[in-house]
């Protein structure tokens, strides 16, 4: 086998590989992590998470700011603490309220920030100090069955009509 | 009679990790003979040509059958749930994180491994590799590296180009023929798949299977029993014992990466 | 026998031992001396030791005990980098070639020059062109190892073995699965190759008729000893019952027919024990 063939051949090779990575890198994936530069920390406290996860994103009116940097349990409060890092291009009003949504369904969760109207600003480290927690589907539905039975009255068993 | 059948027990374990310790040697001696292979790049391309390069159809045409596979059988269990726009993710998330370095380096370990095996034994058992050692010229320098590094350097490319080809073939079966909307399967796949994590630990894993694969082969070789028997046995044994490392590390490398990970 | 051997000592070894594991050695006591600018065959049947020896002089083993000189330096305390700075001077003919079967002809015979020396190629060119037709195989310059018969292939082995001019030539069996031509080919090769570099030769053989036509000197290698020595007039006059059976290739003699066993009859049950 010639010298330069296999050269051209490996050149041929190696471009291709590069050229999968390269699509793979640009089409394939976000790069969440990396676009949002450089970050601050916030932390928020929730009585119920639900299925928030670490890695999760942080969006504000629909566009991503941040991920849910860490997640953990406050023994005295009872509570979930959730640390996020938010991009250090957005500031947020010291009333921002953070909320925990579902996207869809069935769909991941998310943690949303909507701004209040306050004129100072959340500075890194601080608490948001108003915040929803996640919508339980499965408390969800046995309230919507006890409102229909408190409508009904005693008669309507569960069994049905 | 007990201690008879302890002793049975006992033989492949002592010989395994005999070989295991004479494979961290052997890795350690690689490493420090690789001045040749860098140097003179010449010797690493010629490697990189029959790992690399002959390996690049199968790759490609495995890549896209599995991504055809994906594609149909991901349809099928994702439209009972009215979600067959969460086919991008599917496949791609599969095929990043898991079957595109694991698969990429099964196959490479039959295609590329195998033969770098053959090649070393019978090297060794017509003695050119003492022919070499004495003409003063280190065979581990001038043989053993050249195809080690060339292997390592291939296995990530490989590995991306199968991922690459699998997604195409899950786009073209979801896409083209089924009738998954075109902008959801890419715009979906994209908003799920995370470079960092999804990605760059896939490349990570290509990376350690290259070296995995690369070792066993060139150690197989080099260790072959010089007989045709002991040859073909060498051979058998690159292409078992690679499958089980490359599964083993699949298993601890997810392990580390992707464990309480979204 | 003094006469032979009076030149200047190339390789000596020492009282020297060798054991791949305690219970089997493989060569003991072994005194021998291989004078400079001679052809000396190391002789003996299969297994006794005779390969051994060449590796232990060639560094590829190293003695268990006693001593290896070659040139001076002792090879037994030698670094690795010392044993390839003196396998440099040394050349090998293995038993089967042993030709780099990925390269042509010409890029076997080249390839000591590539790996060692910065000549420019067309000095390379010239020079294995030159070691080719030493061996009368110029033509075959760009044919692959697997098309040549094996007397080719082992006359390829050779020009390669003598690419950077030796001072030390080891044949390895050279004669094995030769036709009796090749044989004869490759037996004057060794020899005149051997005078034409004022190398000094060691062939390690069990082909008792070429050599004594061909060598200036013969050890006797069994069970890993040096039994027996001397010119090969000497050795043809010899009545050393070895020697005897071994130049006339009789079935039993001091190397017996039978392996060791228990007596026949016993062994089909017809003892005395019944």
């Amino acid at each position: 086998m010639n010298r330069s063939v296999i050269d051209l051949w490996v050149g041929v090779f190696v471009a291709i590989g590069i050229a999968s990575l390269m699509f793979l890198a640009l089409k394939v994936s976000n790069s969440a992590t990396a676009n949002l530069g450089d970050t601050y920390r916030l932390s928020a406290e929730f009585a119920n998470i639900g299925g928030l996860k670490i890695r999760a994103p942080v969006k504000s009116a629909g566009v991503v700011v941040g991920r849910v940097a860490d997640i953990r349990f406050d023994k005295d409060l009872y509570k979930a603490v959730v640390d996020i890092d938010v991009s250090k291009n957005f500031r947020f009003p010291k009333d921002t309220f953070a909320n925990i949504y579902t996207s869809g369904l069935l769909g991941e969760q998310y943690l949303g920030l909507e701004p209040g109207g306050d004129s100072e600003y959340i500075k890194p480290g601080e608490a948001i100090r108003h915040t929803q927690d996640a919508v339980v589907l499965e408390k969800l539905i046995s309230q919507f069955l006890f409102n229909k039975a408190a409508e009904g009255g005693v008669q309507g068993a569960p069994a049905g009509k | 009679m007990l201690a008879r059948f302890f002793r049975k027990l006992g033989a492949p374990v002592v010989t395994f990790i005999w070989r295991l310790g004479f494979a961290a040697r052997f890795l350690s001696a690689i490493l420090m003979n690789s001045g040749a292979s860098l140097f003179r790049f010449q010797l690493t391309m010629r490697e990189l040509y029959f790992s690399g390069v002959l390996s690049l159809l199968i790759i490609m045409v495995s890549g896209f059958f599995v991504g055809l596979v994906l594609g149909l059988q991901g349809y099928e269990t994702l439209q009972r749930y009215g979600s067959s726009e969460a086919l991008g993710i599917l496949v791609a998330l599969t095929l990043t994180r898991e079957l595109g370095p694991v698969v990429a380096a099964l196959l490479f370990a039959s295609r590329a491994g195998s033969a770098v095996t053959a090649e070393i034994g019978l090297m060794k058992t017509t003695e050119q590799l003492k022919a070499m050692d004495m003409m003063a010229v280190n065979p581990i320098a001038r043989v053993v590296a050249p195809r080690f590094w060339g292997g390592v350097l291939s296995m990530p490319l490989l590995a991306g180009l199968f991922t690459a080809m699998g997604i195409l073939g899950a786009w073209v079966i979801g896409v083209k023929i089924i009738g998954v909307d075109d902008g959801a399967f890419w715009s979906q796949m994209q908003a799920a798949v995370d470079f960092r994590y999804d990605l760059v630990n896939g490349f990570i894993k290509s990376v350690v299977f290259g070296v995995a694969v690369s070792l066993i082969a060139v150690f197989e070789g080099y260790d072959t029993e010089p007989t045709a028997e002991g040859l073909s046995r060498a051979i058998t044994r690159t292409v078992v014992v690679s499958a089980l490392a490359i599964l083993a590390l699949d298993f601890v490398l997810t392990s580390f990466m992707f464990r309480g990970k979204a | 026998m003094e006469t032979t051997l009076s030149a200047e000592p190339l390789v000596e070894m020492r009282d020297l031992a060798f054991a791949y594991d305690r219970k089997r050695p493989i060569l003991s006591g072994i005194n021998l001396t291989i004078p400079k600018g001679k052809l000396v065959a190391i002789m003996g049947g299969s297994g006794s030791g005779k390969t051994t020896l060449l590796r232990l002089i060639g560094g590829q083993l190293r003695a268990t005990s006693g001593e290896v000189k070659v040139a001076g330096n002792s090879l037994t305390t030698m670094s690795r980098a010392d044993l390839y700075k003196m396998r440099r001077s040394m050349g090998m003919l293995f038993q089967f070639g042993a030709l780099f079967t990925d390269l042509t002809v010409f890029e076997n015979v080249a390839f000591p020059m590539r790996e060692h020396t910065d000549l420019p190629e067309s000095a390379i060119r010239d020079l294995v062109l030159l070691k080719l037709n030493a061996v009368g195989l110029r033509g075959a310059a760009n044919l692959m190892p697997s098309e040549l018969s094996g007397g080719m292939a082992r006359r390829v082995a050779l020009a390669r073995a003598v690419a950077l001019d030796p001072m030390l030539m080891m044949y390895d069996e050279p004669f094995t699965g030769l036709d009796p031509i090749s044989l004869g080919v490759i037996g004057s090769l060794i020899r005149s190759l051997t005078d034409a570099l004022g190398a000094t030769s060691i062939m390690v053989t069990h082909d008792i008729v070429e050599s004594l036509q061909i060598v200036d000197h013969i050890y006797f290698l069994s069970e890993g000893k040096i039994v027996a020595e001397g010119s090969p007039d000497e050795i043809r006059a010899s009545a050393d019952p070895f020697v005897h059976q071994f130049v006339h290739a009789q079935a039993d003699g001091p190397v017996r027919f039978h392996m060791k066993a228990k007596p026949f009859a016993e062994e089909l049950g017809l003892g005395v024990s019944i």
